[in-house]
């Protein structure tokens, strides 16, 4: 059963939830029913053990670390929360994230941060494909490199890469903001390198900040972001659709 | 959907452990296919020139020491007979291609699962769990071993559309995902390869595509090069071969897959929850395999 113990000085309760004995669905609901100024605002979760929706729709001001790796769609629908992952992470990743922060400590399946609205996810290891895809205003940290596709459709947000980027970064994209450090093995469609001017050196030291990452520089960054022509089908670009 | 499984022992002491391992590997894809289950295990080599071949039928009670006594007399061999379920595995010296045309024409609803010296393939329809214990697999010991959990999509569900799916000699293949050229691809290979298929399965004609590929020279990373140009659609594909196993993903990588290797084993599966057991897998490298690439290992 989770055990619960008191941290007196800082008033703080953590409880622990072991995943070999309490039911995914039984935390996931008492995830559900935090509000803002209950008593437990820091969890542990132990034996993950790959399973699928770990702390999903959480909406309160909690931390929550998962030590282990998960499966399927953890932290999806963030709101509020803090929550770290001390493995790896599977497919969806912090999908359609509201708010707060989500940190994998190792690396994260294909899909992560895809279509989040906002908040920071940072990965500290590698992102597999499509990372970020249809990003709506999510800031995404990776601190190794991207797969192929990554950020298609981005919408608005950022993508920050500290490593290198797969094939066809950033297609069809809109208004978000990429970032990437190391070699780009190929642009999509309508994705070009921008000029780092001032908003995107901003944007950079803002990013690593937040995630924690020292010693880099914007200057050690190359920016890339949509040339606009796509935004609307034209028959006469069909070809650029590729 | 579907689960895809596979463990590759490095380390020589853990083979008696190796169906104890793998078990909880399979069982854990359950949610990905419910449908049916099967398992390639190389193991029990066969001495000097002898061939093992796994043999099928829907009949639990077949007569397999009937078929095996009128098979020695008919090519005047010794044939050992090895009875596990609906499958049972003959080891004999003879031609593959003798012992076919015998099996067509006397029992043609034999069906052939495996050919080969050291590996044995046993698929059955039911739930991973029911699958393991009708064939023992937590017993067995080996070097290697390939599993999948089917949720079929493509074609019925039966057993002979069940993976892992023969590629020819020690060769077998299982699939995660769907091709969309398969009718064209399997009439082709019918026409200009010769070659036969079993069922209306996608995967027997990747299967059958690689044998081809084989059979025309290539080795197994030149084969798998030439079907990432040839087969259309989506997939993660394990391979075994006779002491090495190698995974493959479309260039879009859809399918998932995740690779655990440390000293003692590697292991493949669709979700890390089936490598969660695995002993050291908490200080293992863990990746995810990057498209359209092959990785390798042993011999393969």
């Amino acid at each position: 059963m989770p055990a619960a113990g008191g941290d007196g000085s800082r008033g703080v309760f953590l409880e622990i939830v072991d995943l070999d004995v309490t039911p995914l669905r039984e935390l996931n609901q008492r995830l559900h029913d935090l509000r803002a100024g209950d008593n437990l605002t820091a969890w542990r979760v132990v034996n993950p053990k790959g399973r699928h929706n770990v702390a999903v729709g959480v909406d309160a001001p909690v931390s929550i670390t998962i030590d282990g790796h998960v499966g399927y769609y953890c932290a999806g629908m963030n709101s509020q929360a803090e929550i770290v992952i001390t493995g790896n992470a599977g497919p969806g990743l912090a999908e359609n994230m509201m708010s707060g922060v989500v940190r994998v400590k190792g690396s994260a399946s294909q899909y992560a941060g895809a279509t989040g609205r906002g908040g920071l996810l940072v990965i500290e290891g590698d992102a597999a494909g499509r990372c970020g895809i249809s990003m709506k205003g999510i800031d995404i940290v990776v601190r190794g490199s991207v797969g192929h596709m990554s950020a298609f459709m981005g919408q608005a947000g950022r993508l920050l890469v500290c490593g290198d980027a797969g094939e066809a970064l950033g297609d069809s994209l809109y208004e978000a903001r990429l970032y990437v450090r190391g070699t780009v093995a190929g642009l999509g469609a309508d994705c070009v390198e921008r000029p780092l001017g001032d908003t995107e050196r901003a944007d950079i030291t803002e990013l690593l900040a937040r995630a924690g990452i020292e010693g880099l520089e914007p200057e050690d960054f190359r920016c890339y972001g949509s040339a606009r022509q796509l935004y609307n089908f034209q028959a006469d670009k069909f070809h650029a659709y590729g | 959907m579907c689960g895809i499984v596979g463990l590759y022992l490095k380390n020589e002491t853990l083979r008696p452990k190796i169906g104890a391992l793998f078990a909880p590997m399979l069982r854990e894809m359950t949610e990905r296919g419910p449908d049916s289950a099967g398992i390639a295990i190389y193991r029990n080599p066969a001495s000097g020139s002898a061939l093992k071949v796994t043999l099928a039928h829907d009949d639990a009670r077949f007569d397999w020491a009937g078929l095996a006594a009128d098979l020695a007399q008919a090519l005047d061999v010794e044939v050992a007979v090895e009875h596990l379920s609906t499958h049972a595995v003959l080891t004999l010296d003879g031609e593959e291609t003798v012992i076919r045309q015998w099996l067509d024409r006397h029992h043609p609803d034999v069906r052939i699962t495996a050919v080969g010296q050291v590996i044995e393939i046993f698929k059955e329809v039911g739930l991973p769990q029911q699958v393991i214990d009708r064939f023992g697999i937590e017993r067995m010991t080996g070097s290697h071993i390939i599993g999948h959990t089917r949720m079929a999509t493509e074609s019925a569900v039966t057993t002979a559309g069940s993976h892992p799916f023969s590629t020819g000699s020690d060769l077998c293949l299982v699939h995660n995902g769907s091709l969309s050229n398969h009718p064209r691809l399997r009439d082709w290979l019918k026409r200009h390869a010769g070659m036969r298929f079993q069922t209306e399965n996608d995967t027997e004609v990747a299967a059958a595509y690689l044998t081809w590929r084989l059979a025309e020279g290539d080795g197994l990373r030149e084969a798998l090069g030439h079907a990432l140009r040839d087969l259309d659609g989506f997939y993660t594909f394990a391979i075994g071969t006779r002491d090495g196993f190698a995974v493959l993903r479309d260039p879009i990588a859809c399918k998932p897959a995740v690779l655990a290797e440390t000293d003692d084993w590697v292991a493949m599966a669709s979700e890390y929850r089936s490598l969660a057991h695995l002993p050291g897998v908490e200080n293992a490298k863990v990746w995810e395999p990057a498209p359209a690439t092959i990785y390798a290992w042993g011999s393969a």
